[in-house]
């Protein structure tokens, strides 16, 4: 990163932004514990927990780990990763909705 | 032998070799407890009941220890930041503060741990405490991990800001990514095993 990115005035511009973000993931914190308190449908708690949970990282990865200022290289690796992540889960998703294998399985 | 681009990044990647080296191991790591949250979806999908996380485990706890731990991360980023602005008795503060926190952290799980343990509850018991038991497990073991290199940092390794003070804050800006890391895989545990 150049040196003008991190003057002096720069860091403490970050510091007030990191303050903001940490009273934001404490705020979601107690708000996740509250939603889980909902009547909601099994569908509806999972999607609402996850959904404040991606908030919530996305936040510390933007922020705390500065990806909103990173370069190319570090986006490309995670783009990679994301699509690998959502393989893992999705794939072996796919495999247990598969009817011959659960067939065989069953 | 000295280790290349640690200061000045590398002009065909444009960053430092720690940074990418870092991003790249964090990676892996996703695809490691990728594996484990893939494997819980597909384990509590096929079990016949699953018994909900507040049944067995205490949601006041666990919302303290993730308060704790989302602490940890701002000590941890404010250690960096006061590297940034030349002021190192502050970084020790923060990154000792950081390093506190993380004993409190593992403290409170001990103490989750020898209640279940105390109950009968271990891993052989049912699918639910086996992954629980295993996520929270290996957690536990990255947690252990990043204190200990940012123990080394606080202590002896903080020598380096006399003799090359750019390099020493790069170092503590990576094993700063591997803390936050934690917090974030511990920040979908949470809800996942405690609340869901």
């Amino acid at each position: 990163m150049s040196e003008i990115e991190h003057s002096e005035e720069h860091i403490k511009k970050h510091v007030r932004v990191y303050i903001s973000v940490f009273v934001a993931l404490m705020a979601l914190t107690v708000v996740t514990v509250a939603a889980s308190y909902l009547q909601l449908n099994t569908f509806g708690t999972i999607a609402l927990a996850l959904f404040i949970a991606s908030i919530k990282a996305s936040l510390v990865i933007c922020y705390f780990m500065h990806l909103i200022s990173e370069k190319k290289l570090v986006l490309i690796v995670l783009l990679f990763t994301t699509i690998f992540f959502l393989g893992l889960i999705f794939l072996s998703l796919l495999a247990y909705f598969d009817p011959v294998v659960y067939k065989n399985v069953a | 032998m000295e280790i290349p681009y640690t200061v000045k990044p590398r002009p065909d990647t444009g960053l430092i070799n720690s940074k990418i080296g870092i991003w790249l191991f964090l990676a892996s790591e996703v695809m490691l407890f990728g594996a484990l949250f893939s494997s819980y979806i597909i384990l509590r999908i096929g079990s016949e009941s699953w018994p909900e996380g507040s049944s067995y485990l205490s949601v006041p706890i666990g919302t303290f220890n993730t308060l704790v731990l989302i602490s940890s991360s701002i000590t941890m980023v404010m250690a960096w930041a006061s590297l940034k602005l030349k002021n190192f008795k502050k970084f020790q503060i923060y990154m000792g503060l950081t390093i506190l926190l993380g004993l409190v952290f593992l403290g409170v799980k001990s103490f989750e741990y020898y209640g279940k343990f105390s109950h009968h509850h271990y891993p052989k018991e049912s699918v639910f405490f086996a992954i629980y038991f295993t996520m929270t497990g290996l957690h536990a073991l990255h947690v252990i991990c990043g204190m200990v290199v940012n123990a080394y940092f606080w202590g002896p390794g903080s020598k380096m800001w006399q003799t090359n003070p750019e390099q020493f804050t790069n170092r503590v800006e990576t094993s700063g990514l591997f803390w936050h890391f934690v917090d974030l895989v511990w920040i979908f545990l949470f809800p996942v095993l405690y609340l869901l």
